[in-house]
């Protein structure tokens, strides 16, 4: 099963890439979008995958049973999920007025700050 | 106790700043008051932490008491808490700057609210101990810096925006990927922890790829060579306050993080420095130097120069002995204020000139003595004229790369000191002296707040250099904690390790 996590996060991580360096708007912010889950799906990988051990310890245990899967990288991609949701909801409203401002979706108009 | 209370306090003024500003939309002096007093409230906490941390040594407290390794570790060694300190100090200036100079409606649509946070996001990531709330406090201050950013900036703000927002998501990515790797090796992420199991011979092999993916991380965070080029294009296009609090802090909070990285997880004093560092640093000072040199406008020219000074403070880093990581804190501290300084007489000089282009700009030496000493004295410090706090941050590095034998990278520190100097003195000569331009817009009376809030800086950074003894005093002992991990570790741990 890890090979086919590591598999898929190089594979999310190769189509990202790709995207990002289309240099258009949509593949840009497909491309950020790609790129954050293939990280999440690193950092959740990261902590050995465990199938059909959730982390939960019995009545009376102090400790789940051993085999359990390991919660901190599942608290982990969780919060990093939501920040990444956050900054990839800024990063569409300012693609959407960037491009409304332009009148392009070709990025390298763009041209930031010249002046 | 007192630990617990003096490592929370400036969070808590940052954020409640923040939320009472929130609660007072809409109401500009209402909006002031609060900016400035919760700016204040942040210094006066940092003040007492460090006064305590240089008392009684490493202060530490465990969030929600869970014990570390497993809770959040909240940690102030010296050097956390000089950062923090000159935050406070560069906050308190930025906010009186800004409820000065901002109209009213500026400051009704939200400035100080995300100022806070910003603030509470850079004290969080100086103070916490562990990894993957580094991250989490990168954020907070990231998404505030994007706010701030697209809501000041002028038409091309969006389009500017965007490329800085998708780069530090591309850094934000490398972090995490970091963070993800070295939970795999280590199983922890509390620093102290992660400390003692690289120092096992196979995790540290282990980890080997995760030192770069953090060095790549922060470098683009820091704006290290060659990953720099989205810090030019978007800090000249903000507002004036909101440049100058970026230019003093968002990159030094990278810095802050590699040093913190390579001394504590991947520490260069035992390999002796690192060459690699050495030549990224000095790559990084001399294109920040030439960029600038070819540039026309005032706070363009001046974000050039911050890349090329976060190359001084990385060559401290890279020597890694311990008079050069002294001499980078105290560049670090130096810099923040007469960076932050001269990015707020670039907003004087806009007003009082009616633009930043130097074309424009003409004969203020005669028009405007005062500013023309408020530019004097942060510029001449930045290219480490004595006797101002430059110099002596400049002195130091010199004397730590001669004593480790790094001629090169000495002799491009010098030689880029030069180029500083007569970047500064384009400004000077363009601005200050020449023909008044014949359109000269008609002067406009100087905000008495603004200019309050940059003579104390001015004032701050003559100290510096007059009084650098002291500073410098702290400044080694703050390196001396950083060499030796153990203490961190033990801090943290407790005596169990």
């Amino acid at each position: 099963m890890s090979l086919a996590v590591a598999l898929a996060v190089g594979v999310v991580f190769a189509v990202s890439l790709r995207l990002l360096l289309q240099g258009t708007l949509w593949h840009l912010l497909l491309g950020l979008a790609l790129l954050s889950h293939g990280t999440h799906l690193l950092l959740f990988a990261a902590g050995g995958l465990v199938a059909g051990g959730p982390p939960l310890a019995l009545e009376g245990a102090l400790a789940p049973a051993a085999g359990a899967a390991d919660p901190l990288p599942q608290a982990l991609v969780l919060t990093a999920i939501v920040i990444a949701f956050a900054v990839l909801a800024f990063a569409l409203v300012l693609g959407l007025g960037a491009g409304r401002d332009a009148k392009t979706d070709d990025i390298d108009a763009y041209g930031g700050d010249r002046g | 106790m007192t630990n617990d209370l003096l490592l929370v306090a400036p969070l808590l003024a940052a954020l409640g700043s923040a939320i009472a500003g929130a609660l007072a939309a809409g109401r500009a002096t209402a909006q002031r008051v609060i900016g400035v007093a919760g700016a204040g409230a942040l210094l006066t906490s940092a003040v007492a932490l460090v006064v305590h941390v240089h008392a009684t040594g490493i202060a530490t407290t465990q969030l929600g008491n869970w014990p570390a390794p497993f809770g959040i570790t909240l940690v102030a060694d010296l050097f956390s808490a000089l950062m923090v300190l000159v935050t406070g100090v560069v906050a308190l200036c930025v906010a009186v700057y800004a409820a000065s100079e901002n109209d009213a409606r500026a400051l009704g649509a939200g400035f100080f609210p995300f100022f806070h946070v910003l603030l509470m996001g850079v004290c969080g990531a100086f103070l916490t101990g562990d990894l993957f709330n580094l991250y989490v406090w990168f954020e907070v201050m990231l998404l505030a810096s994007f706010v701030l950013l697209t809501a000041t900036a002028g038409p091309s703000a969006l389009r500017s925006g965007l490329a800085y927002v998708s780069l530090n998501l591309l850094a934000s990515a490398f972090f995490l990927v970091g963070v993800a790797v070295l939970y795999g090796v280590a199983g922890t992420l509390n620093l102290a922890d992660l400390a003692v199991k690289l120092g096992q011979p196979e995790a540290r092999e282990a980890a080997r790829p995760v030192a770069a993916l953090l060095l790549v991380a922060f470098g683009i965070k820091a704006g290290l060579f060659p990953v720099f080029f989205w810090l030019p294009a978007s800090y000249p296009t903000a507002g004036v306050a909101v440049s100058a609090l970026f230019a003093g802090l968002l990159t030094k909070v990278g810095v802050y993080a590699l040093i913190r990285v390579f001394t504590l997880l991947f520490p260069l004093q035992d390999a002796g420095g690192s060459v690699a560092l050495v030549a990224v640093a000095s790559a990084t000072m001399i294109c920040g130097v030439l960029a600038a040199a070819s540039q026309a406008h005032v706070r363009r020219i001046l974000s050039f120069h911050i890349v090329s000074q976060i190359g001084y403070m990385v060559l401290g880093l890279a020597l890694a002995t311990p008079l050069a990581l002294a001499s980078a804190i105290f560049y670090v501290l130096h810099h923040i204020v007469t960076k932050t300084n001269l990015f707020l007489v670039g907003g004087l000089i806009r007003r009082a000139g009616g633009s930043e282009a130097l074309g424009e700009l003409g004969a203020l030496a005669v028009r405007r003595t005062g500013l023309a000493v408020l530019f004097a004295v942060p510029a001449l410090s930045l290219a480490g004229v004595p006797p101002l706090s430059g110099f002596f941050a400049k002195l130091q590095l010199l004397r730590a790369g001669l004593d480790a034998e790094a001629f090169v990278a000495v002799f491009i520190a010098v030689a880029v000191g030069l180029l500083t100097l007569f970047s500064m003195a384009k400004i000077w000569i363009e601005a200050f002296w020449g023909e008044a331009p014949e359109n000269a817009a008609p002067d406009p009376t100087l905000p008495r707040g603004a200019v309050f809030a940059s003579a104390g800086l001015a004032l701050l950074t003559v100290a510096l250099g007059l009084g650098a003894e002291g500073l410098w005093q702290l400044a080694n002992e703050a390196a001396a904690t950083l060499l030796e991990p153990e203490r961190y570790v033990r801090a943290v741990l407790g005596a169990r390790s």
